[in-house]
């Protein structure tokens, strides 16, 4: 079967020699280890820091402390695209670390269109008007007053895969999938704000818009803010972090990122889209015709290996459960099937309870490696019937060039030697 | 009706909104809370522009008077003459969408000129947003038409003006076909074509 390999790798090291410049007295043993590309191997850490006891039970240990972090010994960070400026910019979640189906809220992927802004609750406003019959300005103490919901949803960039469309690009999974992760979100249903607010006859669209510097805009249909937009406070149990839109923002279950508003400042109740920037120059599908397909809002069922995953190495032949995430926009997933052989055959997979709708869902497959070469591919199958396509098939309809929506198959080719890399199969 | 909780601001604002937008209620009917906007809240917030231009504000300019504000503020990012970036060029491209190397520019690809005075108003400059009066913000919009080849360097761009302006892409936008591949996708007959 033909393959083509890489053309060039996502690397994290612009943004961490940054971040080592701007941290003095690391020796370069430190900068060595903390530059070696996510890769999930264990870093020692001895070069940092005090070493770890060799025996834990003869020594007393830490004390206790408001705030958590994790160990030292775990190293899985974003990853940020070589973007010109670190405002307009993006970081990857590190999914081949990923278990479960929860995206850790600091290892949330970001998209910022003009930074992170820095915004005080209290003074933070949420202003309903347009057609409506009774327009509100909002505290978040008043927010947090009306009846709330939580659930389980994933957020997908429609920018995921996008430098995967012509050849395969990302080195690993990070890269190439890392723009989708999982969170509880804890808020007010729109719909609720909405009837509150009392929409008129003749409203089809409302105008979402953030506080940000970029005060980042977007035109969404009525009929999906009164179904299951929720307007969240919550990530994960506690207040949403700063990049993902503190102290409040729209979630849309199953929609691209970017409809989903951070930093939620107001919510005009309109008869038309207003034809923002996010979703006229950008966000918009353009194919080989010329055309540009625009309102693209569902993200549609993808699927994704995540160990092993490329950039990894098996050790040897033997035992491995492969696993990976499947979600869909459209609800949920009913099946995941599993290739080992560049899809000439497909074994269903075992999917994780409970599966839920517009979430990740988590899938394993037990594999016995024979040692020979292998491609790694996993299909996913939504409620709606619909099957993740094959790379080419959406080739074949969208051309390479619409950017945005790329959903297919993805393929990793595992070495004889157990080298695991981003392939076109 | 409940009567309006006393909130942190000016009261005497909230009373004043009361009697200007007299059929709105103070709080929310079912839970209560809440009030309504002032009119100066309205008026700071509501500056988004949609394509019939409704909310635009008074004020106009030309590409002649935006070529100073052009070079100063936004030249840097996106080139002496909107073609060089290194940011999201704004000029050229146009012809191209069709092609293996598209390039999408205010020119070659944006439908609305709305969209342009909205978002230079709301985000731009990079380092400075929302620092534009509305003039300058008619004015560098009147220059970037002008640079693509869209308006006549003396056309006075304002709120009457701005939303006929014809965009070269305005019909090349098609609502969403999907699912267009594989099982489940919807017959041929959905797939898009030029409008």
């Amino acid at each position: 079967m033909a393959t083509t390999a890489p053309r060039e790798s996502i690397s994290p090291e612009p943004s961490r020699r940054r971040f080592l410049k701007r941290v003095t007295g690391l020796g370069a043993a430190v900068a060595a280890g903390a530059a070696r590309p996510g890769a999930g191997a264990a870093q020692s850490p001895a070069a940092v820091e005090k070493p770890a006891p060799d025996d834990p039970t003869k020594e007393l240990g830490g004390p206790v402390r408001p705030y958590g972090e994790r160990s030292r010994f775990e190293k899985a960070v974003r990853q940020q695209f070589p973007t010109k400026t670190n405002e307009a910019s993006w970081t990857f979640t590190p999914l081949h670390e990923s278990r479960g189906i929860i995206t850790p809220s600091a290892l949330h992927f970001e998209r910022h269109h003009a930074g992170v802004p820095d915004i005080d609750p209290s003074k933070h406003r949420l202003m309903i008007h347009g057609m409506v019959n009774r327009p509100m300005i909002l505290t978040m103490d008043e927010i947090h007053r009306f009846p709330s919901v939580s659930h389980i949803y994933f957020i997908e960039c429609s920018g995921n895969s996008s430098r995967e469309w012509a050849e395969p690009t990302a080195k690993g999974v990070q890269g190439t999938h890392g723009l989708t992760s999982c969170s509880e979100w804890t808020g007010v249903p729109l719909a609720l704000l909405l009837k509150e607010a009392g929409v008129q006859q003749g409203a089809t669209w409302i105008v979402a818009e953030g506080a940000d510097a970029a005060v980042m805009t977007r035109s969404l249909p009525m009929k999906k803010a009164m179904d299951d937009m929720l307007v969240a406070y919550s990530q994960n149990g506690e207040a949403i972090r700063p990049e993902q839109g503190y102290p409040l923002r729209l979630v849309i279950p199953g929609w691209e990122g970017n409809s989903q508003v951070k930093w939620l400042r107001r919510i005009k109740v309109v008869d038309k889209p207003y034809m923002t920037r996010e979703e006229t120059s950008k966000y918009t599908d353009l194919m080989p015709d010329g055309t540009a397909r625009q309102f693209t809002f569902e993200m549609e069922a993808k699927s994704v290996i995540t160990y092993p995953s490329g950039g990894q190495k098996l050790p040897g032949p033997g035992f491995y459960e492969v696993t990976g995430l499947a979600w869909s926009g459209r609800g949920k997933i009913r099946s995941v099937e599993v290739s080992t052989d560049g899809g000439k055959s497909w074994k269903p997979a075992q999917l994780q309870e409970p599966v839920l709708r517009f979430a990740h869902v988590r899938f394993r497959f037990p594999w016995k490696w024979d040692g020979q070469e292998a491609i790694l591919q996993s299909r996913a199958t939504d409620e709606t019937g619909y099957v993740q396509p094959r790379l080419a098939d959406l080739v074949k309809i969208r051309g390479v060039n619409s950017n945005y929506h790329l959903n297919a198959i993805q393929s990793w080719k595992v070495a004889a030697g157990g080298e695991v890399s981003n392939v076109h199969a | 009706m409940s009567t309006p909780r006393t909130l942190s601001v000016a009261g005497i604002i909230v009373v004043m909104a009361l009697v200007t937008v007299p059929c709105a209620l103070a709080q929310s009917p079912t839970y209560g809370v809440g009030r309504v906007p002032t009119q100066e809240e309205f008026k700071a917030w509501d500056i988004a522009i949609g394509p019939d231009g409704r909310e635009l504000p008074p004020g106009s300019g030309t590409a002649r008077a935006g070529k100073a504000i052009y070079d100063a503020k936004c030249a840097v990012c996106h080139g002496p003459t909107g073609n060089e970036g290194p940011q999201d060029v704004l000029v050229g491209g146009k012809g191209t969408l069709n092609t293996p190397t598209p390039l999408k520019t205010v020119g070659s690809y944006w439908p609305y000129a709305t969209t342009l005075w909205d978002f230079t108003n709301r985000a731009m400059p990079f380092n400075a947003p929302g620092s534009l009066t509305p003039d300058e913000v008619y004015q560098v919009t009147a220059y970037v038409l002008y640079l693509n080849g869209i308006v006549a360097e003396n056309d006075v761009i304002d709120a009457r003006t701005l939303p006929q302006v014809k965009m070269p892409n305005r019909n090349a936008f098609v609502p969403d076909p999907r699912p267009d591949v594989g099982r489940g996708a919807k017959p041929a007959s959905a797939k898009p074509g030029k409008k």
